[in-house]
């Protein structure tokens, strides 16, 4: 009963956060609405068990992530009114069609195909740090380092973006 | 009434096709970035559900995995995206059409 209530008051909340993303028109609106949409997602985690997964959701996604996205939204400038004129014939109700057909065919889909092997019941399992951690550090070891690799890349690649000027721009 | 997994993995194909909406409609770079992060949410619902339907830990840490994907793609596209805007003052894709054929 208090995860049907959870549920459903976070899912409306999900909901709402997305369609509000999507239709803002200024990006800190939008950016307000992803982040609303993240809280909604921890709080499902932490209905399935996920603890640290939903920590990590809470300070990674809602704190870090949408922290670059705001930094970025005002470097840019929010004062820009967005063009909605789309260029291309038909692009929105060919786009809004294929959208409808693409969400009704997953659902439908997930109706009839279920994931592979056996159903555990609904009994919510325990992502401790322990539990995590056992699996991650034994397990996925390697692909943990390599994890680490691509973060340095990452980070050396957006410095180089940052720090060298183009040369010969048509500016 | 019990909340099973599969309710999860429909609102999370909702928020994928929610996301997907974003990337078509609109034609801010900004917010077409937001809309990825969107879809990369949904699935991460999906594993977590579906970890949960199967009684394993394997979904939680798939989980993690996008996330730290997800945290080297935000870093690159927003550098990405300053660098295109110091370059041509605007953060709109359409502007962005030299390339057409």
């Amino acid at each position: 009963m208090v995860e049907l209530t959870l549920f459903v008051i976070f899912g409306i909340c999900a909901l709402f956060g997305a369609l509000t993303m999507v239709w803002a028109r200024n990006p800190v609106y939008s950016a307000m609405g992803l982040m609303l949409t993240m809280f909604s997602m921890a709080v499902f985690y932490v209905s399935n068990g996920a603890q640290f997964v939903a920590v990590v959701q809470v300070i990674i996604y809602a704190g870090a992530v949408m922290t670059l996205f705001l930094f970025v939204i005002m470097l840019i400038g929010v004062d820009k009114a967005e063009d909605r004129a789309e260029k291309i014939f038909l692009q929105r109700p060919l786009a809004l069609g294929l959208l409808v057909l693409f969400g009704v065919g997953v659902l439908l889909a997930g109706r009839h195909v279920w994931v592979t092997g056996p159903a555990q019941g609904v009994d919510a399992i325990d992502g401790t740090i322990e539990a995590i951690g056992d699996q991650l550090f034994r397990r996925w070891v390697l692909p943990f380092e390599i994890t680490a690799l691509l973060l340095i890349i990452a980070a050396t690649g957006a410095i180089a973006l940052a720090l060298f000027k183009n040369d010969g721009g048509d500016e | 009434m019990t909340v099973t997994p599969g309710w999860y993995m429909a609102l999370a194909a909702l928020l994928f096709v929610i996301g997907l909406g974003g990337i078509l409609l609109r034609r801010n770079a900004l917010v077409m970035f937001m809309s990825v992060e969107l879809m990369l949410n949904a699935v991460n619902l999906t594993f977590i559900a579906a970890g949960r339907q199967l009684a394993t830990i394997e979904g939680q840490v798939a989980v993690l995995f996008v996330m730290v994907v997800a945290a080297a793609e935000v870093v690159v596209g927003l550098a990405i995206i300053v660098a295109v805007f110091r370059r041509r003052k605007t953060a709109s894709v359409d502007e962005l059409s030299e390339l057409r054929g």
